[in-house]
């Protein structure tokens, strides 16, 4: 392994580019932002290509910072944070590219903007997965907001100005919750010797019960908010519906996504032991938000509104395999991150072309397009199945995972968690009976199918959903060892089977 | 009684001596000038006055002697003026920091270009508001240079204050500090009455807390038997008889000093004092009086009742807690932007104070550890470049009737002027406490050091007003950048010479560098070591 600071250059090269396109001329600030999240994906990939399956945290990073807080610019990737950085790299690209007309809209802040803000978020979320210190972490995790405001609040439908700031609130009072955390640890940290913040360093620190289980739901409420879990997802759907869909990939597809990482790096990495403690709470809430969040989305006219709740459903999926502390459960929970990522970007970008298509994101009044346009009726199908978990598409592999370690927790916790299968088929299935199916009415007689570079932004997901739903195994091998270093630090083992085996040690999985 | 000849130390107190004596001849070209030339010399030669003094600074801190004080405690400085004057490593930093300040006030002083070619100060300021002779004073274009030599003076009080090192020489420098800011907040050129009584008030009020000061300084004089703080921190020390005497003085002098700094419940003042005030003497008064006032806090509480702190830190905790609550609180309701950033600055007095309540003796921090004054010192810095920026931006945001500071005349600001209101909107973040901006290393260090004193209450309760806090700012964000311009007529940013947006440029630099890059800094501050005695 070379010393040239490839994870530097990730999370640097976006953050450059925003600043670049922000001062560009208006036509040339799409094509640079592309370029610049093309180039991005490139690097993305050369860094997978780098990566050694049993390697631990590697590519690290490491400087002084700020030396009186014991704060490092310490950077790294082990297999979690790996698969959130290719979903992310992977992501940007293909928003900007299918929202490459519609930032221009009326009203709206411009192109250039949106295609600046994105490629900061992206660049402090490759960041944010990227960080190996506590501090830094803490510092990105924030600033990510900033983009992601703006992105909510110049962009979308009438109220986004009202969505924004709900999210913005939500977002910082979880961040200065966690923050009350972060300093306890420096407290912490400073009581056992020297401050410092380096993830390595906090994981040896020896918290005293009392402080550790108040410090980790610092962090969990946090994480909680961020990814979100009920009752504290009251943002989501709002901002989801006002927001454009692109905006909605970005945010349900890779920034919530840093609260079940959280949850997973650092609830379970630096507090095990009130991890533990803490399981049947959050097991109850994860239950309740999937299924409250598949109850409520059935019961949505509007089309992002219902994809945001969905979200919330699937996030208590991940959850609720991260809780149960089993290797199988944080390995589905890892690769449900990685295909809800998919899936729902899939959903999100074909739900846009189909409301910018109608005029209207309310499904009531969509219906009959399917003959008209079968490209893109078949695309959101394809989507709506990944969300429901239909074997042959990747979804299906890691919800198999979640649910067999739930029950493996507890029957009756399996026994709910498998509900969210039957209720996923039914708010799927009837929202593309009632959008794409029935006699085509006569204003949408004319309405064109989708272009080559529509289908361009959706076609890498749809790509990768079938081909990660057969094979899998990429997922599994990177993922897998950095679950088995998670649980020995937690300090579980998967409980023995309680069937016999019957002769040959197959992997039930796979 | 035998009579000591004074012994000065004039290499040491030359910033001080520098300011103040700049400050008498800007009296003496007032005197002799003529009223039409007079304004080039008086902004030449304060500027010259505190770039002078900052280089004074500068050069003396890098000079300063290790000190042995009485009880045996080490630390670099000197004690002066036959004690009066204590010059250590934190007087340094904050002489350098106020001047810095008082350079970004001088030039917003200067300017002359957003009011049309006269400076934001009164013609004159002896003519009543709406008579003949106001408009006279107007038609004819005068200006009132007399600001410049106020500024030197307030300039002056400011650097004595948090290096006294008696009752007396504090409460002096008290005195010399406010009364000039009491006159200048009168002088505002528009909106005469409400800046009339915006001095009325201040100097009405600031003489009763005044009157506190002095008497708690009797009271721990009666303590004591000493007005110097090395004499009080030994009486403390030693438990002399009187107790309540020495409790009642704190609480008395304590009083005087959360006056000045605009602490709940002493705060009624600070919204109409920073709304009526010409804009660049609040950006001056918000930074400048508010780092002074802490340092002397600090000082006061750390130096002579170092040893009581277990009195005094209960008291501190209420009026933190008080001063977050109500300043966080009351920003919300605000339609008027000095107001609402009036509040915050008392929300963070309310954190500031969270800082100073963090303080340990040596034993109990960890090595490596920063203490609290340094989180302090470190708040004050960010706080006032944020504070001096954004008011300095308000004074360009104006319409027909000068500077439009109510809440409507800035909705759309983002689409007209990105640039401006984007700055504004950092500022903002910053006060906010937002990561990748000072303010957030700030409310950082400071809170950290309160809980690691085990003063985690308070700091729960800082997180949320904190919230409360964040609030109105992304409120202010929200109506520039995504609110519909007033149909009444907008507020336009008007074009400054480079005296203000120099000032704002450097602020803003200052905000994001201390936010990304604080190490400097933060060595600067850990450098700067502790109080001596």
């Amino acid at each position: 392994m070379n010393d040239f600071p490839i994870l530097s250059l990730l999370v640097w090269l976006p953050i450059a580019g925003a600043v670049a396109v922000a001062l560009l001329p208006r036509h040339l600030a799409k094509v640079t932002g592309l370029g610049v999240a093309l180039a991005t994906l490139v690097i993305g990939v050369v860094v997978a290509a780098s990566y050694e399956l049993d390697g631990g945290t590697q590519l690290r990073e490491e400087h002084e910072w700020i030396e009186a807080f014991g704060v490092h610019y310490a950077l790294g990737v082990d297999g979690l944070a790996l698969l959130l950085v290719l979903l992310t790299v992977l992501l940007v690209p293909l928003v900007l590219g299918a929202e490459w007309f519609k930032s221009d809209a009326e009203g709206s802040a411009g192109a250039r903007a949106f295609f600046a803000w994105a490629l900061a978020l992206e660049g402090l979320s490759l960041a944010v997965f990227c960080a190996t210190d506590v501090f830094l972490f803490y510092v990105v995790f924030e600033a990510t907001l900033i983009p992601a405001y703006f992105l909510v609040g110049g962009f979308g439908r009438e109220g986004r100005g009202a969505a924004a700031l709900k999210f913005l609130m939500f977002q910082l009072a979880g961040g200065l919750i966690l923050l009350a955390s972060v300093i306890g640890l420096y407290v912490v940290s400073a009581q056992q010797g020297t401050p410092s913040y380096l993830l390595s360093d906090l994981q040896d620190l020896d918290i005293a019960t009392g402080p550790g289980r108040w410090l980790f739901f610092g962090f969990f409420i946090a994480f909680a908010i961020k990814a979100p879990l009920f009752p504290l997802h009251t943002w989501l759907a709002d901002t989801t519906e006002k927001a454009t869909p692109g905006t909605g990939v970005l945010l349900v597809c890779i920034l919530d996504k840093i609260g079940t990482f959280g949850m997973m790096r650092f609830c379970l990495g630096i507090f095990p032991e009130a991890s533990q403690w803490a399981t049947p709470l959050v097991v109850t809430l994860a239950l309740i938000s999937i299924v409250y969040g598949a109850l409520v989305a059935i019961g949505q006219d509007d089309v992002f509104r219902l994809i945001g709740l969905t979200s919330l459903s699937h996030f208590g999926l991940i959850t609720l395999g991260i809780f149960t502390m089993t290797s199988q459960g944080n390995t589905g929970a890892i690769l449900y991150m990685v295909n809800h990522g998919l899936g729902t970007a899939a959903l999100f970008l074909v739900a846009g072309y189909l409301s910018e298509r109608r005029g209207t994101p309310l499904i009531s009044r969509m219906g009959g397009l399917e003959k008209v346009t079968p490209v893109l009726a078949g695309l959101f199908l394809v989507a709506g199945l990944a969300t429901l978990g239909l074997p042959g598409l990747s979804p299906f592999v890691s919800e198999f995972l979640v649910l067999m370690s739930a029950f493996q927790y507890a029957w009756y916790v399996g026994a709910i968690a498998i509900t969210a299968v039957v209720l996923a088929a039914i708010y799927v299935l009837w929202m593309y009976q009632r959008t794409m199916t029935g006699p085509t009415p006569p204003e949408v007689e004319g309405t064109k199918d989708l272009g080559v570079r529509e289908i361009a932004a959706v076609a890498p997901l749809v790509v990768a959903l079938v081909f990660l739903g057969f094979y899998p195994a990429p997922l599994l091998d990177v993922s897998n060892p950095m679950v088995g270093d998670l649980m020995q630090q937690v300090g579980v083992h998967d409980p023995a089977p309680t069937v016999e085996h019957a002769g040959n040690e197959t992997e039930e999985a796979h | 009684m035998e009579f000591v000849k004074p012994e000065l130390e004039y290499a040491e107190l030359l910033p001080l001596l520098i300011v103040l004596g700049g400050a008498c001849v800007g009296v003496a070209i007032e005197a002799f000038v003529p009223r039409g030339l007079r304004r080039l010399p008086q902004i030449v030669l304060s500027a010259l006055v505190v770039v002078g003094a900052l280089v004074a600074t500068i050069l003396v801190g890098t000079h300063l002697d290790e000190h042995t004080g009485a009880a045996g405690a080490t630390g670099r400085g000197l004690v002066g003026a036959m004690g009066s004057i204590v010059v250590d490593g934190p007087t340094i930093y904050l002489w350098a920091l106020i001047l810095v300040f008082a350079l970004g006030g001088v030039a917003l002083f200067a300017e002359q270009r957003l009011e049309g070619g006269v400076s934001a100060f009164t013609g004159q300021a002896a003519a009543l508001p709406g008579t003949e002779g106001e408009r006279e004073a107007s038609t004819r274009g005068l200006d009132h240079t007399e600001v410049y030599p106020l500024l030197l003076f307030a300039v002056g009080g400011m650097l004595m204050f948090p290096a006294s090192g008696d009752l007396l020489t504090m409460f002096v420098a008290l005195e010399i500090l406010s009364l000039p800011l009491y006159l200048l907040c009168g002088l505002a050129r528009r909106r005469r009455l409400l800046s009339q009584e915006a001095a009325m008030k201040y100097f009405l009020l600031g003489a009763f807390a005044s009157g506190f000061f002095l008497y708690g300084a009797a009271l721990v004089y009666g303590y004591a038997g000493s007005v110097t703080f090395a004499g009080i921190n030994e009486a403390v020390r030693a438990g002399a008889d009187n107790h309540v005497l020495l409790l009642a003085g704190i609480g008395l002098l304590a009083v005087g000093l959360l006056f000045k700094v605009g602490a709940a419940p002493f705060q009624a003042w600070t919204p109409d004092v920073y709304q009526g005030a010409p804009t660049a003497v609040t950006a001056f008064m918000a930074a400048g009086t508010k780092v002074a006032a802490f340092g002397a806090l600090l000082r006061l509480m750390y130096v002579a009742f170092g040893g009581e702190r277990w009195s005094w830190q209960p008291m501190l905790w209420v009026i933190a807690i008080a001063s977050m609550v109500l300043g966080a609180v009351l920003a919300i309701v605000q339609s008027d932007v000095k107001r609402m950033l009036a509040y915050s600055s008392v929300a963070h007095t309310g954190f500031l104070l969270v800082g100073v309540l963090g303080v340990q003796s040596a034993g109990e921090l960890a090595d490596g550890q920063y203490t609290s004054l340094e989180g302090v010192l470190f708040y004050l810095t960010t706080y006032g470049f944020a504070m001096i920026g954004a008011f300095a931006i308000v004074t360009l945001v104006r319409d027909a009737g000068g500077e439009a500071t109510a809440y409507d005349r800035w909705a759309g600001l983002g689409r007209t002027s990105p640039l401006v209101a984007g700055a504004f909107a950092f500022f903002l973040l910053s006060m906010a406490g937002i990561p990748l901006t000072a303010g957030f290393i700030g409310k950082w260090a400071v809170f950290t050091s309160a809980m690691s004193a085990g003063a985690w209450p308070v700091v729960l309760v800082a997180i949320g007003c904190s919230i409360v806090a964040i609030t109105f700012y992304v409120r202010h964000i929200r109506l520039m950048f995504f609110t519909d311009p007033h149909p009444d007529g907008a507020g336009t940013v008007t074009r400054s010479s480079l005296l203000t947006s120099g000032t704002i440029v450097v602020c803003l630099v200052a905000t994001l560098a201390l936010g990304i890059l604080p190490g400097p800094v933060l060595d600067l501050v850990t450098s700067a070591g502790d109080f001596i005695r």
